[in-house]
């Protein structure tokens, strides 16, 4: 394993598996009597949350505390942030404190690299979110999910058809899961209307549909993609009604899946504009496991970064 | 390092020493009441098998066997890069008030065995654990002895033992390597 997690693009195949493995172990370990192992007792773990979330820190969080970490808690809203302290300033401080693991997320693509890059802090980055580029923990949670229904828990992803529908424009858990499931060997399927597509998608490892009804029937798995209000300063479609019409995942769709196809979607949701409530809430839904795999995946990457000698250790 | 490997125990002498083990934990166990098996991954998990194999065509009656991986619970994770876990398979029965017997392949500094009771402390209560152990090389860093052992190896430091077992090495056989007190 390297030092960091930056992006799902790092990982090789034997990296996925092995992080993939780790959480299928430890949640066998949570979900029995087991509730917290004393692996990381005495390290340090700083949850560097630049914006707002809720799973992801919460997870993150209950991830360490289950393996024995002491967490510390950081927004950037009540912190020096707010009076104009600046990146490099805030993780100096942080190294000062001695943290062995950073988990950032932050609006600016690029944040968590600049901030493994630049030396400012001798233990690991966790990207939890960059902007509009990565989002690597969601990606091995989704791979995660996925394994265990399509694949009962083992090996890689080979063959398993993947559909990513919505806004992949301003997502960054879609980027993150393109390149984490190539590299497991599934074919993934990206969905959207014309205008929520990146440039440079032609170079991704996927291929680009804009009829979700003709992708439903060869689809495995099924992941729905938060509009993202927030990062639109623009028109991208005329009206929620149509994208929801084009786009959205009503029951009529779900019934179009096969059989044993799952419906995913990382969070938070917009009920009614690409997911209807009868979607998000029903058989066919794995959102809510997709939580609780979140927890054990994140104490594989805590336990994997941080379980063994770190690189000086190792060559001390 | 081939060349100086020798054969201590084969494939017969490994037979006869874990049907003695199983005969053992029946004396002294009085039976297999209550009796459970724990192998410390990996090649314990497959012994704690051959032994519970072993009791059912003495006694007539399977008994719960399972495996414990202690990775998460050892004192020398930090010396080496983290490692994959190992799969812990607790049977259905739990260890709660049962006579555990854990099983493991070579007994050494004894670390790996304290490691194996912290992690059964997370799991359960037995009423009492016993340990089963193919090979007691000696040379033990804490207060901790085998209740049955399959060949007691008097080793050097410096010596390496290897056991290999057909389910995962393709035969079974002990072997040592290195010089026994001497240098490299």
């Amino acid at each position: 394993m390297k030092r960091h997690l930056l992006s799902a693009s790092d990982l090789t195949l034997e990296d996925a598996v092995l992080i993939l493995d780790t959480a299928e172990e430890l949640a066998k370990l949570v979900d029995g009597p087991v509730k917290k192992l004393p692996t990381l007792r005495g390290r340090t773990v700083v949850n560097l949350f630049y914006e707002d979330s809720t799973r992801t820190r919460i997870s993150f969080e209950a991830a360490a505390k289950r393996l024995s970490a002491d967490v510390i808690n950081f927004t950037a809203k009540g912190s020096s942030v707010s009076k104009g302290e600046s990146l490099k300033d805030t993780a100096l401080t942080l190294q000062a404190m001695g943290a062995d693991a950073v988990i950032v997320r932050h609006s600016a693509s690029g944040a968590a690299h600049q901030l493994a890059a630049s030396g400012w802090i001798a233990g690991s980055v966790i990207n939890a979110g960059d902007g509009t580029h990565e989002h690597p923990s969601q990606a091995l949670l989704d791979a995660y999910t996925m394994r265990r229904h399509l694949r009962d828990g083992k090996g890689d992803l080979a063959g398993v058809r993947v559909t990513i529908v919505g806004d992949v424009l301003h997502s960054r858990v879609a980027r993150s899961n393109v390149l984490l499931l190539a590299t497991l060997g599934a074919d993934v399927t990206l969905v959207a209307p014309p205008t929520l597509i990146p440039y440079g998608v032609e170079q991704w490892p996927c291929q680009i549909s804009y009829d979700l009804d003709k992708v439903l029937p060869r689809t495995d798995a099924l992941m729905m993609l938060r509009v993202q209000g927030e990062r639109m300063n623009n028109a991208f479609f005329p009206s929620t009604r149509e994208y929801s019409r084009g786009y959205g995942l009503d029951d009529k769709r779900v019934a179009a899946l096969s059989s044993k196809a799952i419906v995913m979607h990382p969070g938070p949701m917009n009920r009614g504009l690409e997911i209807s409530a009868g979607a998000a809430d029903g058989l066919r839904s794995v959102i809510v496991e997709q939580v609780a795999n979140g927890v054990s995946v994140r104490m594989a990457i805590l336990y994997l970064l941080l379980g063994g000698a770190s690189i000086e250790e190792v060559s001390s | 390092m081939d060349a100086a490997l020798r054969e201590v125990l084969d494939s017969g002498d490994i037979n006869r020493a874990l049907s003695r083990i199983a005969h053992e934990i029946l004396e002294k166990n009085k039976g297999v009441t209550d009796l459970v098996l724990l192998g410390i991954p990996t090649r314990g998990a497959h012994l704690a098998e051959r032994l519970a194999k072993a009791i059912e065509s003495i006694e007539g009656v399977s008994i719960p066997v399972g495996t414990i991986d202690v990775t998460l619970h050892r004192d020398d994770l930090r010396s080496r890069p983290a490692r994959a876990l190992l799969p812990t398979v607790i049977p259905v029965s739990g260890i709660d008030g049962k006579r555990v017997v854990l099983v493991d392949d070579v007994l050494f500094s004894g670390r790996t065995i304290r490691a194996a009771l912290d992690a059964m402390g997370e799991l359960g209560r037995p009423a009492q654990v016993q340990l089963a152990v193919l090979v007691d090389r000696g040379h033990r860093d804490l207060p901790i002895r085998a209740d049955y052992v399959g060949k007691n190896l008097p080793t050097s430091l410096k010596e390496h033992v290897r056991v290999s077992i057909t389910e995962i090495d393709g035969n079974d056989s002990v072997s040592i390597s290195g010089t026994p007190g001497g240098s490299e």
